[in-house]
């Protein structure tokens, strides 16, 4: 969790992703602790409040639970919820853009395909 | 911690510092003030910390008035960007008087933070360098442990690597000991991140009192193309817009467009968004471009 913050989003949001991306990629799994707000604080020179508000964010969305006076941990559903709310904003977030982006520079349709289809079985 | 400031009026002579000014701050918590020179802040400071008398209007600090009274003021901390201390004493004696004036001075504290920024006891304040006397500004606003503690512009000479390891000691020392702390400064870009709330005063007013993360959704910086920007932006509050290339940039403030597929809205950070509410145009003064 070292990526550098941006300065056009708030950055409690910004938190919150750092931490669902940990979870998604199980840096981080079901009842592990994560970092604390100080911790964040340090690390970023933020106000530990927006720390909060982003770890929060989190609790409010079944990411996260809190253990009074021990910390933050990551749910059972933590991962499932995030891959849901990433998925459905995939689409908004990276197909248009791509689309917008090939359409623009008059790439073919096949030659898109193509690339799509080879990267996806590097993967396997 | 509460502070309440009412009506504040200041005036030196025919120039008027502060207009009417009032401002309620209150709990725990790090506040950025800001402003152009010569906005008022200093004086709103020295005001706060009992230095003198308003010419009219009142603070109160947790109820009480602060001129002249050591309930108040053994409570508060103000660093200013110099003259601080007495040149003729010694390091080890100003970290002595600063522990007989503030109750919650924290000693280990003090000498530790003189390790870190590489401070002697017996060296003299008058040979000190500009950035060590900064350093010495800050180990005793951050030891003193004053619930309200403030420093205005206190890194005068200090490097980048310097003032990086203050914010670091500052937001440490807060996380341990939740306190009042506003920081003015003009290096907004390098504290932003550190601000819970933040106040702005333009021409010795209240120009914008608000905490961070509502100042970030107050406002919109909405890019696309020339056309579908002008669109959206008509009839709102526009604090900047500037055109390139067929593409338009806006910033709207205390205001809302109405979000569309060419549009990009992200935001502004806390200086773009000082700059714009405050600087005068260059072209108010004749330029044409």
């Amino acid at each position: 969790m070292t990526e550098r913050l941006k300065e056009d989003q708030p950055i409690f949001i910004q938190i919150a992703e750092l931490i669902e991306t940990s979870i998604v990629e199980e840096t981080y799994l079901a009842h592990d602790q994560v970092p604390s707000t100080n911790e964040f604080a340090k690390h970023y020179q933020i106000n530990p409040a927006t720390a909060a508000k982003g770890t929060n964010l989190l609790v409010d969305q079944g990411i996260l639970y809190k253990k009074r006076g021990v910390g933050m941990f990551v749910t059972d559903q933590a991962k499932t919820i995030i891959m849901k709310k990433r998925q459905e904003r995939f689409y908004d977030y990276f197909v248009l853009p791509l689309v917008e982006e090939a359409r623009m520079i008059q790439l073919p349709k096949e030659q898109l395909f193509k690339w799509i289809e080879e990267e996806l079985n590097d993967e396997d | 911690m509460k502070i309440e400031v009412n009506h504040l009026t200041k005036t030196f002579g025919k120039e008027t510092a502060l207009k009417q000014l009032s401002l309620e701050l209150s709990n725990q918590k790090i506040i950025g003030l800001l402003g152009q020179n010569g906005a008022g802040k200093t004086t709103l400071l020295r005001l706060l910390a009992g230095h003198f008398l308003p010419s009219s209007g009142e603070i109160k600090i947790s109820d009480q008035p602060v001129f002249d009274n050591y309930t108040i003021t053994k409570d508060i901390c103000l660093i200013q960007e110099s003259n601080n201390f007495y040149q003729k004493f010694k390091v080890g004696e100003i970290l002595k008087l600063s522990a007989i004036f503030y109750p919650n001075w924290n000693a280990d504290e003090a000498n530790q933070l003189l390790e870190v920024f590489k401070l002697k006891k017996k060296q003299k304040v008058h040979a000190l360098s500009k950035g060590m006397l900064s350093a010495l500004g800050i180990i005793v606003g951050i030891a003193s442990h004053a619930p309200l503690t403030i420093f205005d512009e206190p890194y005068i000479g200090l490097d980048a690597s310097a003032r990086s390891t203050f914010y670091d000691l500052l937001l440490a020392s807060y996380q341990e000991d939740p306190r009042m702390i506003i920081l003015s400064t003009h290096l907004i870009d390098e504290v932003s991140k550190l601000f819970e709330e933040v106040v702005i005063l333009h021409k010795g007013e209240l120009l914008l009192q608000e905490q961070a993360d509502e100042l970030a959704a107050k406002h919109q910086l909405v890019s696309g193309s020339k056309q579908a920007v002008d669109q959206a932006i008509a009839g709102k509050n526009v604090i900047y817009q500037s055109e390139l290339l067929g593409k338009k940039s806006a910033i709207i403030f205390d205001d809302q467009v109405e979000v569309t597929p060419e549009l990009t809205v992200s935001r502004a950070s806390l200086q773009e968004l000082f700059v714009y509410l405050t600087k005068e145009e260059a072209t108010q003064i004749g330029y044409s471009n």
